[in-house]
């Protein structure tokens, strides 16, 4: 490296002293104009220091003249909001949610709130739209558990179901037949055999005969004498060919044998009042709603 | 004048290494001493506690698959991310998380707050196959965590080194680190007044629907059915702490 300042004799100026098979660089300084740029960028990160949070201080930071701060702006952000939907929100929290749909503006906003909300939230277990998942109940559909009434819907919401941590969760509990020894093996087939005959699917008459015995004794209770189901108890209408878990002779006997005790989390005090009121209605619409 | 004289800086290694030394030092204490200092960085809240042998368990598990390359555990003040995921992420939510699992950039959704989100069955069916629950998803399956039991036994290594670097564990935390990771997937322990007083809304109870053992996905799971739990919002007070 050369210590030795050249000087460019065509241009005049100074040279790196870097040379490349006779080629020189040029030390060429930055345009003043950029220089006076930078200088300015700097005289105004002083004013930055002024109004913005800056510098920190022994135990807290300089806070800035115009006091702004992230979690300010977005508190502002969401009054704006909140002034913004209050007209809506203040009639969603008066009525009640059949009253809704009389009033056709407030059934538009909570039909576009309850669907952005149920993408949220909901979509994961009951698929987009409400078109359910093994396991996770379709919402388009008649077959309801607990209950398609807008009520019901509004207080499945708020409760949830088998969810401990609500004291009025919503719950039942179907015995595991099988693993608790309540029946026998050949007592599961019968009664299994008896309940794919309600719709229509073909079944050892004999076995279903029995079964429909085991079937009385057992399961009547709940799912009705009928096997329609009885929606107060969250028990299932065994003979609409709508299947939670699924109908094949395998599942059935799965269900049978160790029960089945899906969950679903409470909603209330996670969203407020007047968004679940919105997603009551929403899913009221999906298809099922009665 | 100095400007000019630049050259000595850049044409002396020795030099230059002296101040990228002396400019390191400077940004360092300007930038993380007073993280130590200011009482305020933290906010103080009730509820957040150490994890559960069970959780931080999980934790491991979550920080071993790389979940956080596609999930942040950060909602930021912003109304999209608050009106999507809830309150935005409290300092204080993550400072028993060693390391923490901040960031922006997200392939997933962020997890902040998946606690109580979904049921434990969801999880479970949504580990193994993703697409089985959502069709549009991108995420690999994890159907091996169902699979692989748990390896328990550096449980109370675990806390005890937490506790080293500030987790506040008590001895009894620690002498119970073994126990409470098996207690934690059983039913009884909604019903055990100590377990709970030590990890005050821990989620209980079975986990990846299989009672009869304690896999990496009950571990896993109930990892994340804390996330985003732990803050009693009804005692934080937003505006001591606007910053």
């Amino acid at each position: 490296m050369s210590t030795q300042v050249e000087k460019d004799q065509v241009s005049g100026r100074e040279t790196t002293g870097h040379e490349w098979d006779g080629i020189k660089e040029l030390n060429t300084p930055l345009p003043s104009w950029w220089v006076y740029v930078f200088w300015i960028t700097v005289i105004w990160s002083v004013g930055y220091w002024v109004v913005y949070p800056s510098w920190p201080t022994a135990n807290d930071y300089l806070k800035g003249t115009f006091g702004t701060t992230n979690r300010t702006e977005l508190h502002e952000t969401m009054a704006n909001v909140a002034a913004e939907r209050a007209p809506y929100m203040e009639r969603l929290a008066a009525l009640d949610v059949s009253e809704i749909a009389n009033d056709s503006e407030l059934l538009n906003f909570s039909m576009a709130g309850g669907k952005a909300v149920f993408a949220d939230n909901c979509a994961p277990c009951h698929g987009t739209g409400g078109s359910g998942n093994p396991g996770f109940p379709s919402l388009q559909d008649d077959a309801w558990l607990w209950g398609g009434t807008l009520d019901a819907i509004n207080e499945t919401l708020h409760v949830g179901i088998r969810w401990d941590a609500n004291e009025d969760t919503r719950f039942n509990d179907m015995p595991a037949f099988g693993r608790d020894e309540l029946l026998e093996r050949d007592q599961i087939e019968d009664v299994v055999e008896y309940v794919l005959s309600f719709t229509g699917r073909e079944t050892d008459a004999a076995a279903a005969d029995r079964g429909a015995v085991v079937f009385e004794e057992n399961c009547a209770s709940c799912h009705g004498e009928d096997a329609k189901g009885i929606q107060d108890l969250g028990a299932p209408n065994l003979t609409d060919a709508i299947w939670l878990y699924g109908g094949s002779k395998e599942t059935l006997t799965e269900t049978v044998m160790n029960s089945r005790s899906g969950v679903m989390p409470a909603w209330g005090g996670r969203l407020d009042e007047e968004t679940i009121k919105m997603l009551t209605v929403y899913v009221h619409s999906l298809g099922g709603g009665q | 004048m100095l400007l000019k004289k630049h050259h000595i800086v850049e044409k002396n290694v020795f030099v230059l290494i002296l101040g990228i030394f002396l400019t390191i030092i400077i940004g360092g204490i300007v930038e993380i001493v007073p993280l130590f200092t200011m009482e305020q960085t933290i906010e103080k809240v009730e509820g957040v506690r150490p994890y559960s042998p069970l959780e931080q368990a999980g934790r491991n598990i979550y920080i071993r698959e790389g979940c956080y390359n596609c999930h942040s555990q950060q909602i930021r003040p912003f109304r999209d991310e608050v009106e999507r995921y809830g309150h935005y992420s409290l300092a204080a939510e993550s400072m028993y998380d060693h390391p923490f699992q901040w960031g922006s950039k997200r392939t997933g959704p962020d997890l902040a707050r998946v606690g109580g989100k979904y049921s434990n069955a969801w999880h479970v069916a949504h580990m193994i196959d993703p697409r089985a629950v959502v069709p549009e998803s991108i995420m690999p399956g994890y159907p091996f965590l169902a699979e692989r039991k748990l390896d328990f036994d550096d449980a109370r290594a675990h806390l005890e080194t937490l506790k080293m670097v500030g987790v506040p564990y008590t001895d009894e935390m620690i002498e119970a680190a073994k126990a409470d990771l098996y207690l934690q997937a059983s039913e009884d322990a909604a019903y055990d007044d100590d377990f709970l007083a030590r990890y005050p809304n821990a989620a209980t109870g079975d986990f990846d629907g299989n009672p009869a053992e304690l896999t990496e996905m009950d571990a896993l799971v109930a990892y994340l059915q804390v996330l985003g739990r732990m803050v009693d919002f009804t005692t934080y007070n937003p505006q001591m702490n606007l910053r």
